[in-house]
């Protein structure tokens, strides 16, 4: 990312005298305070664990977020952080990264907070491709309010607040996160730390918004939600690793694939019945997201087969990078403001 | 084009005259206007303008719903407001007549385009007779000109179609009105040019049309002599005309300056704040950067997240804009990070009336956030007021690390005045330093507050060795982290509000305008744009020989340190306001004063005249 700030160089980053970081300066002295068991302990040290590799200084990094269990994320990172109001983690993360293209800004969100209160900012702030990077703790279900049903929870889902079942068709994160023009699209889970944090450092590296769907279990309110796909013993078969330019299959045996069908759907298949030939071979960089959508839409619930990496990861120039270069633009053309010329302009006239 | 020389009629002098155009809202009444004021502001007069138009952007064409109005003052020395009433009423069409005529005062001048009584469009206005025929207008002087007529004549050798060559009848009157009152010709034939440069026809059609109405004027033989304003006298100096949102504008800009900061301003599209961020988004060479949030809420969500990377952050709203933004404002009360809202009042509740000025927003500013969240207010006071107000709000936002609201309203900011240009050398540095070293011992205490100020220190992402996380969680004092212990959530709802309150040592104390130095029988108390309405009104009064005092506030929260005092002083108390009595009630509670509500809440700003009544009732009553 570009270094073009003015404010005080931090010593080292990326230079050959630095000293290499641990996950230790990542961590703040803040005492962790998610219910003993939960999968937001594993994200926390894969973010901690990817950061050394990634290379970046603490104080170049902000992490901002919005209300949730998932938003006690910045507390506990030694580096900056904002934790600010439900939903609007995404609109202060673009005042940031507006303001300052040096810095590496992530937003830490959960289902509700991203898809409920602050679906519009997400929404926004993908199209926009400013970049920040959002990581958004799915675990299908409210916590910090006590177990109510999120905009990801399935139909019929008994809470508090659906005693009878809830009614409300859940989003496919990223299904929304494609429809919105989103340039970078993963999928990752709590259980697999390698995974996790490699989908970090890719969307690290990517030029933009980048967005990640963690399926992370919240052990008190929605237990093993995830389990049928993401247990050691299941996970092979249902499981579905994409790799850019790979075909897709996946099985213990690598003995299942995806295909297109007729419609343009993906679709499950026994290699054996249809050849290795006709698998869909999984290209990240297409620019029509058609693809990417068929394979958010292949798994409806964390029960079936399921696709994680990285579905989607496309340039297109960066919010800030384009605001930069229309002050650039603005500067070269009228030369630096003057203030006294400016409102001297038009007509004017002279009292003795 | 040739330059055209002067009327040659010897013109009558007279002190002032208020104007009011008033024609459909497809009829470029504001830019009429505009024009008038603009050559009138050039050519030296005071002046002041009260633009008053529908929400609508093309109303039913014919209906009194639909009609738009520009009042504009001019005159040869400082005058503080539009006018109480119009002297001169131009309708465009029976619906204009029947909307303002009982605003016209009897013997004021009546101008009408002729052609647009038929008996369709006085029928849709429901007259049953034509005013201009029935005796009804007997006590004005009623000058009838055809003026659709007369404009497609002057157009016909231009080939322009009819249809749009009668929508160049604006220019006509303008140029009708230009003749008399002996307004310079050469820049309206200058600004036609150039403004419709890239329609060649529509600018002929325009440029003939004003001609005529010019020439009209001057043959007709319509008054004896046409009328002259001279220049007023104001203080020395350069001069501009200029509107509230634009001095609004260049008053961020100068804050930028003088900050040394960048702006980040972000802003939801919204009447009547628009014209800011239309302006801000110009000056990229200032390096303004400016977005156009996806909601009011991601504005001021944006605002804030500039200020925690360091760059002034700015949002500007109205009324209903300011309710969705009151969740960001109460984060950044708690983050105490610098953060400036403008809030451009309209009529409210709820949508309200968009377009039309109202003060009703001043208890949303001071309550208007759930738990206890104080933060200054700011209130400009005329359309170039604003450029002191928003820089004003900038320099405490900035000193005392707090979200700032600086009211403004639709009156001041579509109005316009001559602006003495400021020496912008002679603003002060109002920039503040970031922190660079941990402040306790090894340490970077977020919450560590200057004893003075009881700011906190504002440390900037890419400063090593400050890391710190903020948020909108109770934090301890000094160290900044979470803390839900009894003792420390009282004492930092103290301190905030001891932050707050203490920014009364840094202002002005207020000053008074009372020839008789405390011997006034009532004080008028006024915030924001009844300014120039309190100001004229007392000069009345006091030709009239009462004894009457006047304080107008700039800042509203806190209050000036020395208001109490100067309350105490007075017997009588008189709060104006369009609203139904916001400041009242804060002085009532305050200072325990005896404040009388003059309340007004009709889209439209008081007149000078509304509030003189009052103060004569108070005194004499």
């Amino acid at each position: 990312m570009a270094d073009d700030s003015d404010v005080p160089a931090a010593s080292g980053n990326g230079g050959g005298t630095a000293v290499a970081l641990s996950r230790k300066d990542f961590q703040s002295d803040q005492e962790v305070r998610w219910c003993p068991g939960c999968g937001d302990y594993s994200i926390l040290s894969a973010m901690q664990l990817a950061l050394p590799e990634i290379g970046v200084r603490p104080e170049k990094l902000v992490f901002v977020s919005g209300i949730g269990c998932a938003a006690r994320f910045p507390y506990y990172m030694n580096t900056y952080g904002v934790h600010g109001i439900h939903g609007r983690a995404p609109a202060i993360a673009t005042g940031i990264a507006l303001a300052r293209p040096d810095l590496d800004v992530w937003v830490i969100s959960g289902d509700g907070d991203s898809l409920s209160i602050g679906g519009n900012h997400l929404l926004h702030a993908l199209r926009r491709n400013i970049g920040v990077k959002i990581i958004m703790f799915n675990n299908q279900i409210y916590g910090l309010t006590k177990g109510q049903y999120s905009p990801t929870s399935e139909v019929g889902k008994i809470t508090k607040s659906s005693p009878f079942g809830s009614l409300d068709h859940p989003f496919n994160p990223l299904s929304v996160a494609l429809g919105a023009e989103a340039t970078f699209v993963a999928r990752t889970h709590d259980m697999d730390r390698k995974h996790m944090v490699e989908t970090i450092k890719r969307a690290n590296d990517h030029d933009g918004a980048a967005f990640v769907e963690v399926y992370q279990n919240c052990n008190v309110f929605n237990d093993e939600a995830f389990a049928g796909i993401t247990a050691k013993e299941v996970r092979d078969d249902m499981l579905i690793q994409l790799e850019h330019g790979q075909p897709i299959r996946f099985g213990a045996e690598r003995q299942r694939g995806v295909v297109l069908n007729e419609f343009g759907e993906c679709e499950i298949v026994d290699v054996a019945d249809v050849g290795e030939e006709r698998l869909l071979v999984h290209d990240e960089t297409r620019d029509d997201p058609a693809l990417a959508f068929s394979l958010s839409r292949l798994a409806d619930q964390p029960t079936t087969p399921t696709p994680i990496g990285v579905f989607r990861a496309i340039q297109r120039p960066t919010y800030e990078t384009l605001v930069q270069n229309q002050l650039m633009a603005a500067s070269e053309r009228q030369g630096p403001g003057d203030l006294a010329a400016l409102i001297g302009s038009g007509a004017t006239w002279e009292i003795e | 084009m040739t330059a055209e020389s002067p009327p040659i009629t010897k013109a009558e002098t007279i002190d002032g005259v208020v104007i009011r155009f008033a024609g459909d809202s497809g009829d470029g009444m504001q830019l009429t206007g505009d024009r008038f004021t603009d050559v009138s502001a050039a050519f030296g007069n005071d002046l002041a303008t009260l633009p008053n138009f529908p929400a609508e952007i093309r109303a039913p064409a014919g209906t009194i719903a639909g009609v738009s109005s520009f009042q504009v003052h001019i005159s040869d020395h400082d005058i503080l407001t539009p006018g109480d009433e119009p002297s001169v009423l131009v309708a465009m069409n029976p619906a204009a007549l029947k909307a303002n005529i009982a605003e016209v005062p009897p013997g004021a001048t009546i101008l009408v385009n002729e052609d647009a009584f038929d008996e369709r469009a006085l029928k849709k206005v429901g007259y049953e007779a034509n005013p201009l025929d029935d005796g009804s207008l007997a006590s004005y002087r009623v000058i009838q000109v055809p003026m659709t007529t007369l404009t497609l004549e002057s157009t016909k050798e231009l080939g322009v179609k009819p249809r749009d060559a009668e929508r160049s009848k604006n220019f006509f009157a303008l140029g009708l009105i230009s003749w008399m009152y002996t307004r310079p010709v050469e820049p309206t034939v200058e600004w036609i040019g150039e403004r419709f440069a890239n329609r060649p026809q529509v600018r002929d059609a325009n440029l003939a049309a004003f001609k005529a109405g010019l020439h009209f004027g001057e043959t007709a033989e319509l008054m004896e002599a046409p009328f002259e304003v001279l220049p007023a006298k104001l203080e020395p100096g350069r001069y501009r005309n200029i509107t509230g949102n634009l001095a609004l504008a260049y008053g961020l800009l100068a804050a930028s300056d003088k900050a040394k900061l960048p702006i980040v301003y972000a802003s939801y599209p919204i009447t009547p704040a628009s014209d800011i961020l239309h302006e801000l988004s110009k000056h990229k060479s200032f390096g303004v950067r400016t977005l156009q949030a996806e909601d009011e809420i991601a504005a001021a969500s944006i605002a804030i997240g500039a200020a925690f990377a360091g760059h002034l952050g700015v949002t500007a709203t109205s009324g209903p804009g300011v309710d969705l933004k009151s969740e960001a404002l109460g984060l950044a009360v708690s983050l105490e990070l610098p953060m400036v809202l403008v809030d451009v009042q309209r009529g409210g509740p709820s949508t309200g009336l968009p377009t039309k000025t109202e003060q009703s927003d001043l208890l949303l500013a001071m309550y208007g956030r759930h738990g206890e969240a104080p933060l200054p207010i700011v209130a400009a006071q005329s359309p170039s007021h604003c450029f002191d107000a928003v820089f004003e709000g900038v320099r405490i936002a900035l000193k005392y690390r707090t979200p700032v609201i600086v009211l403004t309203d639709g009156y001041l900011a579509n109005g316009a005045e001559p602006w003495k240009l400021p020496d912008l050398d002679a603003l002060p540095d109002i920039s503040v330093p970031f922190a660079t070293e941990p402040n306790h011992g090894d340490d970077f205490w977020p919450y560590l507050r200057d004893p003075a100020t009881l700011a906190r220190p504002w440390a900037i992402p890419g400063t090593p060795g400050l890391m710190h996380r903020i948020g909108g969680l109770e934090k301890e004092e000094g160290t900044g982290n979470v803390n839900y212990d009894p003792e420390n959530h009282e004492f930092m709802c103290r301190i905030r509000a001891a932050k707050v309150a203490g920014i009364a040592q840094d202002i002005a104390p207020v000053e008074v305008d009372d020839p008789d130095d405390g011997g006034a029988e009532l004080l008028v108390v006024g915030w924001g744009s009844t300014w120039g309405a309190i100001l004229e009104a007392t000069r009345r009064a006091r030709t009239r020989g009462k004894r009457v005092a006047h304080v107008q506030l700039m800042h509203l929260n806190p209050f000036p340190p020395n208001l109490g005092e100067v309350l105490a002083r007075y017997p009588k108390v008189l709060v104006p306001e369009m609203n139904l009595g916001q400041l009242s009630k804060l002085l009532r509670s305050e200072y325990l004063a005896p404040a009388t509500s003059l309340n007004k809440l009709q889209g439209v700003p008081f007149t000078a005249s509304e509030i003189e009544t009052k103060i004569l009732e108070m005194i004499d009553g």
